[in-house]
C-alpha cells in the first residue's frame, strides 16, 4: 500500500484501508495541507478527515548514556560478555565490546550486571482496571453487548494508575492495553510506552498500529448467555460472522463515496470502521482464546474474510496446533504456568511456550497481571527451564525474545523497538543479574533513553497522583 | 498416634490414619547432600536416614543398615518438603466452577471443617507436590468466620491419609471483604466477631442453660459456638485476615481481649508494626508478591517479609490460590531478591510454618518427623533448579501428572 501524505495526516482513513481511494484522485492539490481540509465544503468534509485522538508523546529529554562491562543480551543473537551499550538521543548508537563513549555520555559500570532491550508486555490492564481497584475503576469491558468494537480502551486509561510505576520497576517500557474479554469484539487497543503522564495521547506509542481485541469461548457466552446470546460456542462463531459480513459492506460503501465525495455520504460507525480497518490489514487481531479447535475456527474466520490474527491470546492450548500456528504466522501470548482456573485453561502446562517455539510458532510470554507484569522476565525463566527439563532445546536468546522482540512484532512495532541494535530506541534494562535469576532485580530502566527508574531510588519508578499521601513506600 | 490432634478427633479416625501408613518398613538414606535442616543448620555432606516413613538420623556420621535403599545426593540440596501456608489445594479442580472451600451466605461459620471435602484424586495434588511442596495448609474463605483451616501432607489415596490435621486454626477476616458482614462498616465486622466469641464464652460458662433454653439466641449456632471454644481456651490460632494497619491493630486488640493466639494472614501492611508483632510472637502468613496499592491496604511493600523477618516476627509464605501453589518456592526467592535473609525464607517455607500451625513432626529434617524430603539439583528457589525426588512420609512420589501426560503426547506430535 503506497503511503501519501494525505494517509499520515488523517489516520483513520488509513485505518479504513481508503487511501488507495482516497489517495490521489479526491482532493484539490493543497489537500494535503489540514488547513485546506477544513476549508473544503462541509458536504465533502467528514470528521474522518480530522485527527483521531493522536499521539502527543514527546521523549524524554535525557543526555547519552554509555553501559560498559556488562553483559549483553541484545535479543537479536549471541549474548555479549564485556559489552557496552551507548545511546544518544534516544536511539541506540553502539553496541559491542569496542564502543566509543559518546560526548557527555554518563558512565554505567555495568560489571556483574546484565542489559537486555525493555520488556514488552502485549496483554495488560494497565490503566483500564487501575489500582486502587474499585467498582469505579473498572473500566475494562464495556459488557453491555456481545460485540463493542467501537470502543477504544485508550479512552478508559487512567494514567495515575499505581501499577504503571510499578511495571516499568519491573523492566517494563512499552505495553499493549486491551478491553476485556467479556464481549466477542472488546474494542480497539492501545500501545502505551509507560512514562509519567497525564493523559493517555502522551503515552501512545508514535506509529503504532491499533489493535482488536476479540476474545473467544466461555467468557462471552457466560456472560451473554442469559442477556440475547451468544450462549454457545457456534454462537460466538456467529457473531464474528455477521459483524464482519457487515463491515465489508460498510468498507465498499465508504469506498464508493471516497471515490468522488460526490454522492450521499454514508454515516460513520465506529464498531464497523474498526473492522473494516481489520479488513484492510490496518488494524491487527489480537485474540483471547484459550482452545486449540477453537483457535483453528479462528484462524478459518480470518481465512474468509481475508485477514491475520497476529495473536492469540492465553492460547493455554497453543502447544496442540503448534505446527498450525506456525504455519499461520500467528503469535501466541501465553503465561508460564497459569491453568485451572476455568474449564477452558485445564490443559495449560508448564511446556506451551517452549513446544510452540520448538515448532518454531511466534511465542510470547504475557502478564494480564498488574503483579505478573512486574517479573515477565521471571516467567519467561520458568517457561524456559520447563522447556529444557523436557529435553527441548530454548536458547536464553529465544526466552529473551518472548518477552522483547516477539511481542513487539505482535504489536507492529519491531522496526522500532525490541532488540539492542543500533537505531532502534533506547529502550534498555539494566538488571542486577542474570534476568533469569529469582534474585535477580531491574536496577536502571530507560525509555526511549530516559532513566525512567532506579532502583536506589524505591521500589517504584515514580509516585503517581494517587499515591500522593496515601501510599507509603 | 496423635496425628488428629485437632479439635473433634476421633479416636476411630485416628487409628484407620495410624494403620493406613504402615505398610512399609524398609529404610532410605539421602546420602552425600547439602543438607538443610529446616532450621539455620546446614549439614555438608549430609546423609537423611529414613525408616518406617520417618526420618531416624541426620548427620555426617549415620550408620545406616545393611539393607538401606541409597539415594545419591551429591552435588545435591537437600530440603524439608516445603508448605504451602494458605490454599484451596484439594477443595477446587475448576477454578470458576468446582469449589468446595466457602459456605457462601453463612458468614459465622466456625464449625465448617474443610477437610471433610479434600478431594485426594485432584489433579492438582501431584502438579504441586512435584514442584516439592509437600504440605500445605487448606483454608476455608469468605464471610466473618469461613470454618476451620487443615494441613496436608500430599500423598495418599484417602482423606484420613491426606489430612494431617483436621484442624489447625479458624479463620476470620477483619478487612474489606468483612464489612458485608459487619453491616457495611469494619467497626461492625469487629463488633459481630466479639458478640461471637463473648457468646462462645458465655455458652461454654452455661451450657446447661442454654440446653434447657434458659439463655437469650446467641449470636451463632450451637455447632459454631462450640468450635470457636478451642480458640477461645488458646489450643488453637484464630487466623485472621487483615492488611490495613488500623485492621490489624484491631485484630490485636481482639486477642488481648479474649487471650487468643493469633496467625495474621496476608498482612500487606504489617511491616509498619513489625516491632510490636515481634514482641508479642505473633506469627505472618503472607504473599512477598503482594504490592499493588488498595484502600484495604494502600502501602503494601515488596520487602515486607524482610522488614518483618528483620523484627523478628515469624513469617510464612503463601501463594493464596490452589492450581499454583507450587510456586512458593519463587515467592520465597523474590523475598530474598527484596532483602529477606536465605535462611530466613527457607523458614518461611518449612519450619515456621509448622510451628505455626502446631505441625509438630514436620517442618525439619529432626529424628521422629515425618519423612517430607525434597533432593533438588540446586537452590530449591532457582528455576533453573528441579526437584529430582519427593518424598512424603518417606515414600518416593511418582513425577507423572496430568500436565506431563499432556506434554509427552504433544511432545512427539512436535519433534
Amino acid at each position: 500500500m503506497p503511503l501519501c501524505s494525505k494517509a499520515v495526516l488523517y489516520p483513520a482513513l488509513l485505518l479504513l484501508g481508503l487511501v488507495i481511494a482516497g489517495c490521489a484522485a479526491t482532493q484539490p492539490a493543497a489537500t494535503a495541507d489540514k488547513d485546506a481540509a477544513e476549508q473544503a465544503s462541509a458536504d465533502t468534509l467528514t470528521s474522518l478527515d480530522r485527527p483521531q485522538y493522536p499521539s502527543t508523546y514527546e521523549r524524554i529529554a535525557f543526555g547519552p548514556v554509555v553501559i560498559q562491562n556488562a553483559t549483553v543480551m541484545t535479543a537479536a543473537g549471541d549474548e555479549i560478555t564485556g559489552g557496552a551499550v551507548a545511546f544518544q538521543d534516544g536511539k541506540i548508537v553502539a553496541v559491542g565490546t569496542d564502543v566509543a563513549i559518546p560526548d557527555g555520555a554518563t558512565v554505567v559500570d555495568g560489571t556483574g550486571k546484565y542489559v537486555t532491550p525493555g520488556v514488552i508486555d502485549t496483554h495488560s490492564h494497565l490503566g483500564v482496571y487501575a489500582a486502587p481497584g474499585t467498582t469505579a475503576e473498572a473500566d475494562g469491558n464495556e459488557a453491555v453487548a456481545a460485540n463493542t468494537a467501537h470502543v477504544w480502551a485508550e479512552h478508559s486509561v487512567w494514567p495515575q494508575d499505581p501499577q504503571i510505576p510499578l511495571a516499568v520497576a519491573g523492566g517494563v517500557t512499552t505495553i499493549q492495553v486491551l478491553p476485556g474479554s467479556a464481549n466477542l469484539f472488546g474494542g480497539r487497543s492501545a500501545t502505551l510506552r509507560l512514562v509519567p503522564a497525564t493523559s493517555v495521547q502522551a503515552m501512545k506509542f508514535p506509529g503504532a498500529p491499533y489493535g482488536l481485541k476479540m476474545a473467544c469461548g466461555e467468557n462471552p457466552k457466560r456472560v451473554y448467555g442469559s442477556r440475547g446470546g451468544p450462549s454457545t460456542r457456534m454462537g460466538n462463531m456467529a457473531g464474528y460472522r455477521a459483524a464482519f459480513i457487515a463491515a465489508e459492506k460498510y468498507r465498499r460503501e465508504w469506498n464508493i463515496w471516497l471515490a468522488d465525495r460526490s454522492k450521499t455520504r454514508p454515516d460513520r460507525d465506529l464498531g464497523k470502521e474498526t473492522l473494516a480497518g481489520v479488513l484492510a490489514g490496518e488494524i491487527l487481531v489480537h485474540n483471547h482464546c484459550y482452545r486449540a479447535d477453537e483457535m483453528i475456527n479462528m484462524l478459518d474466520l480470518g481465512r474468509e474474510f481475508g485477514f491475520q490474527i497476529r495473536s492469540f491470546h492465553h492460547a493455554v492450548e497453543s502447544y496442540k496446533i503448534a505446527d498450525r500456528l506456525a504455519e499461520a504466522g500467528t503469535a501466541s501470548s501465553v503465561w508460564a504456568d497459569w491453568w485451572g482456573f476455568k474449564e477452558e485453561a485445564m490443559d495449560g502446562i508448564p511446556e506451551n511456550a517452549a513446544l510452540l517455539q520448538t515448532a518454531g510458532a511466534r511465542t510470547i510470554i504475557h502478564s494480564d497481571s498488574g503483579e505478573g507484569i512486574q517479573r515477565l522476565n521471571q516467567e519467561a525463566a520458568k517457561a524456559m527451564y520447563a522447556g529444557r527439563r523436557a529435553g527441548l532445546d530454548i536458547s536464553r536468546n529465544d526466552a529473551l525474545r518472548w518477552i522483547t522482540a516477539v511481542p513487539a512484532w505482535a504489536l507492529g512495532i519491531d522496526d522500532v523497538t525490541g532488540t539492542l541494535e543500533v537505531g532502534k530506541a533506547a529502550d534498555v534494562v539494566v538488571w542486577s543479574g542474570d534476568p533469569f535469576s529469582v534474585y535477580t532485580r531491574a536496577e536502571k530502566v530507560y525509555n526511549e533513553g530516559a532513566l525512567v527508574y532506579d532502583r536506589a531510588s524505591g521500589q517504584s519508578a515514580w509516585q503517581t497522583d494517587f499515591e500522593l499521601q496515601q501510599v507509603r513506600r | 498416634m496423635t496425628r488428629f490432634s485437632g479439635i473433634q478427633r476421633s479416636v476411630g479416625f485416628a487409628f484407620l490414619l495410624f494403620f493406613a501408613h504402615v505398610g512399609f518398613a524398609q529404610s532410605l538414606a539421602i546420602t552425600g547432600g547439602r543438607v538443610y535442616v529446616g532450621n539455620s543448620e546446614v549439614i555438608e555432606g549430609g546423609t537423611v536416614l529414613i525408616e518406617n516413613g520417618r526420618i531416624t538420623a541426620v548427620g555426617t556420621d549415620v550408620a545406616l543398615p545393611a539393607d538401606a535403599q541409597r539415594v545419591d545426593a551429591a552435588g545435591k540440596w537437600v530440603t524439608p518438603g516445603l508448605v504451602n501456608s494458605s490454599t484451596q489445594l484439594g477443595l477446587v479442580e475448576i477454578g470458576s466452577s468446582t469449589t468446595e472451600y466457602s459456605l457462601g451466605g453463612n458468614e459465622v461459620a466456625a464449625a465448617f471443617q474443610v477437610f471433610e471435602a479434600i478431594n485426594p484424586a485432584s489433579q492438582l495434588i501431584p502438579v504441586t507436590r512435584t514442584d516439592g511442596i509437600t504440605t500445605v495448609i487448606a483454608m476455608p474463605s469468605g464471610g466473618l468466620i469461613s470454618g476451620q483451616a487443615a494441613a496436608l501432607d500430599l500423598a495418599g489415596e484417602t482423606v484420613e491419609a491426606l489430612v494431617m490435621k483436621t484442624s489447625v486454626g479458624i479463620v476470620a477476616h477483619l478487612n474489606e471483604g468483612a464489612r458485608s458482614a459487619g453491616g457495611g462498616s469494619r467497626a461492625g465486622a469487629i463488633a459481630r466477631l466479639r458478640r461471637v466469641l463473648r457468646d462462645a464464652q458465655d455458652y461454654a460458662a452455661r451450657r446447661e442453660d442454654y440446653l434447657t433454653g434458659q439463655m437469650q439466641p446467641l449470636a451463632a449456632s450451637q455447632d459454631d459456638l462450640e468450635a470457636l471454644l478451642p480458640v477461645l481456651q488458646g489450643e488453637l490460632p484464630l487466623i485472621v485476615t487483615a492488611n490495613r494497619r488500623s485492621d490489624i491493630e484491631a485484630a490485636l486488640r481482639l486477642a488481648d481481649e479474649f487471650g487468643l493466639r493469633i496467625i495474621l494472614l496476608r498482612a500487606r501492611e504489617a511491616w509498619q508494626v513489625a516491632d510490636r508483632l515481634a514482641a508479642q510472637g505473633i506469627g505472618v502468613v503472607l504473599d512477598p508478591l503482594d504490592d499493588v496499592p488498595s484502600y484495604d491496604a494502600p502501602s503494601p511493600r515488596l520487602d515486607n517479609a524482610a522488614m518483618l523477618a528483620e523484627a523478628g516476627v515469624p513469617v510464612a509464605f503463601a501463594t493464596f490460590d490452589a492450581h499454583n501453589a507450587r510456586n512458593v518456592r519463587q515467592l520465597a526467592g523474590n523475598a530474598v531478591a527484596n532483602g529477606m535473609e536465605w535462611a530466613d525464607a527457607l523458614q518461611a517455607v518449612t519450619s515456621t510454618p509448622a510451628a505455626l500451625f502446631g505441625l509438630d513432626d514436620a517442618g525439619t529434617l529432626a529424628p521422629g518427623h515425618w519423612a517430607n524430603v525434597v533432593v533438588w539439583s540446586g537452590d530449591p528457589f532457582e528455576f533453573s533448579t528441579a526437584a529430582e525426588h519427593v518424598f512424603i512420609h518417606g515414600r518416593e512420589m511418582p513425577t507423572m501428572t496430568r500436565q506431563r501426560a499432556l506434554m509427552e503426547r504433544y511432545r512427539a506430535r512436535t519433534q
